[in-house]
């Protein structure tokens, strides 16, 4: 194939969802967020509903993903993301309203907030990035941090006794009449992206046929926080993370 | 013929919202304010106006709440008393720092902790100077009858909607409880979706293909760029000291003595005023209908006309510090106060008059 055949419109297989703009992202290589937003952006596209589509963005690695999906975003302060999309979705109930947080933001200082929105059955998409770690503010131990393993907050590896137990927010969720649709999923091989987006869709459309909350849990890598390459993290999380955290649907009503 | 009607101050506020076009009121129960939100769920506003109502889960997603609603362009509104204020104060941050208006009402009751469900000024501080961190104001009202919690609550929705910025109602046990005759303002519709797309271009609406995203956000990382939103709001609270002071004088022209007074102390001091000009005692008495802007310059202009001030308040002396601020030294201020939840009688507030500042 020539250069002038592969660059000729008639011949495109695949192309950059036009949702997701040309800034370039902040996150590390390897950071499984990239992955995710591009899912969304796609979802978003292919359900065409950019214009009516309300992001709220958390505090975290991801506060920054207003700058990367050209829709409406509101940035809430650190675990309040499902309070700032009750009221966007109550006020504005025709409109697809979804929050993007992380597992300190959902499941440690947001811990409050998730719970009431879900239980309300609030009609939202709730993405949930779980890595176990902080990794904006550097690496320290999460709720979802597994036993034993090391952050800055736990050196000598997250001991029970010492730091509690790992917090499973999405069975947690699961068990609430509020929630239509909770799935735990990953992104870090081809068929676990398709899966992902699959449920994103799934989670979108349940908001806006008002069927409840819908919880998508993508179990992550942070390679940066975990101080591991990008394949090693992978594999990490597959044989660590994944018997924790197993991944499947856990409600789909 | 304008209907007056009696009813306490918090239901006041409650009839207001939906009177002036209010789309979302979010709150969390707490004493002395929960009649707004029993009034609220009692008039079902939401069969009328559309108004939404809802019941969060603590004072900290009701403010959140409200941040959400504020960015969509929408008349968003929250009511609490002192400890439900105190967890509010992150999000009022954000929301000052967003860039966005809104209306908070603060029933006081007596701190600090837990402290008593009987009304207090105590509040001062955390409402006029900030009260959240980083450098913010809210426009902070002071009503002291049923028919003010019913006017200021549309003031300050318009207030917060011209500067972009949180305003608090600053009210304490004795107004929201007490009932008073009021005459309810006109009803006004609520802003249609495209009215707020026209008047607020900022509002979270979703994107239509003719603009860019809207962003709400308080985040500035780059130095600089933070200055410049720094520098943004302190304009708009020197426009704001410069076009909003309110304020209201009794018996100021030949006074020798000054009492300044807001709220329910305001009230007492009236009557302490009446009792002292029957002794013959020269005083007047100055009433901040705003705390922020305070009014500086009318108090300043006394100064040069008076012996001495006395402020009158329901805590500890907070209010007398903007006072001599604005006195600079020029007369003696001093303080008469009662804290715990205890309202000062005017008889109180006269002999303080006496052995502090006439004598």
């Amino acid at each position: 194939m020539t250069l002038n055949e592969i660059i000729n419109p008639a011949n495109l297989v695949y192309s950059k969802t036009k949702v997701m703009n040309d800034t370039p992202m902040h996150y590390c290589p390897g950071c499984s967020h990239g992955v995710v937003h591009k899912l969304i952006a796609e979802v978003i596209e292919e359900m065409n509903v950019q214009e009516k589509t309300i992001g709220i963005a958390p505090v975290g690695c991801a506060v920054f993903a207003y700058k990367y999906l050209d829709i409406d975003w509101q940035q809430a302060a650190h675990g309040r993301a499902p309070a700032l999309a009750t009221a966007v979705i109550r006020l504005l109930p025709d409109r697809l309203v979804f929050t993007y947080q992380g597992d300190g933001d959902l499941a440690a200082i947001g811990t409050a907030e998730t719970i009431h929105a879900a239980n309300r059955g609030e009609n939202i998409a709730i993405i949930f990035i779980n890595n176990g770690i902080y990794g904006m503010t550097g690496g320290q131990m999460a709720p979802t941090t597994l036993e034993g393993m090391k952050t800055s907050t736990s050196p000598n590896g997250r001991k029970i006794e010492l730091n509690g137990n790992p917090l499973n927010m999405t069975d947690l969720l699961a068990r609430l009449p509020g929630t239509c649709y909770v799935t735990r999923q990953s992104v870090h091989n081809v068929a676990n992206v398709r899966k992902t987006k699959k449920a994103i869709r799934l989670a979108f459309e349940n908001a806006l046929a008002h069927k409840g909350t819908s919880v998508v849990e993508v179990v992550s890598t942070c390679n940066s926080g975990w101080k591991m390459t990008p394949a090693d993290a992978n594999t990490w999380m597959v044989d660590n993370m994944f018997p924790e955290y197993p991944l499947g649907d856990i409600k789909n009503l | 013929m304008e209907e007056v009607r009696l009813m306490k101050g918090n239901e006041a506020i409650a009839h207001a919202a939906i009177r002036c076009g209010c789309d979302g009121y979010f709150g969390y129960p707490i004493t002395p304010q929960s009649e707004i939100m029993e009034t609220l769920m009692e008039l079902e506003p939401w069969n009328s106006t559309g108004m939404v109502v809802l019941q969060a889960e603590s004072e900290t997603s009701s403010i959140n709440m409200v941040y959400g609603a504020a960015g969509c362009g929408k008349r968003a509104m929250t009511s609490s008393s002192s400890p439900g204020v105190s967890l509010m104060q992150e999000g009022i941050s954000y929301i000052a720092g967003a860039e966005l208006p809104c209306v908070i009402v603060n029933v006081m009751r007596g701190g600090p902790g837990l402290g008593t469900i009987q009304p207090s000024q105590a509040d001062y501080f955390q409402a006029v100077k900030g009260g959240g961190h980083g450098d913010y104001h809210m426009i902070v009202l002071a009503p002291n009858s049923v028919q003010e919690m019913a006017d200021h609550l549309c003031l300050a929705f318009d207030l917060a909607f011209k500067y972009l910025t949180p305003a608090m109602i600053l009210a304490d046990g004795v107004i929201g409880q007490m009932m008073e005759k009021v005459v309810l303002p006109p009803f006004r519709p609520r802003l249609t979706e495209k009215e707020i797309s026209e008047k607020y271009p900022w509002a979270t609406l979703g994107k239509p293909q003719t603009r860019n995203p809207n962003i709400i956000n308080s985040l500035r990382l780059e130095s600089d760029e933070m200055e410049e939103l720094n520098l943004l709001l302190q304009k708009r609270y020197a426009q704001i000291e410069q076009n909003e002071v309110l304020y209201e004088t009794f018996l100021c022209e030949d006074a020798e003595y000054l009492i300044v007074a807001f709220g329910t102390s305001s009230r007492v001091s009236k009557k302490a005023v009446e009792l002292a000009r029957a002794e013959g005692i020269k005083v007047g008495l100055l009433r901040p209908i705003t705390l922020f802007p305070f009014p500086k310059i009318p108090i300043s202009q006394l100064a040069n006309q008076v012996k001495g001030m006395l402020t009158v308040e329901m805590n500890a002396g907070q209010m007398i510090e903007d006072v001599r601020l604005a006195v600079n030294g020029r007369v003696s201020v001093e303080f008469f106060g009662r804290m715990g939840g205890i309202v000062p009688s005017p008889d109180d507030v006269l002999d303080a008059l006496k052995t502090k500042i006439v004598n």
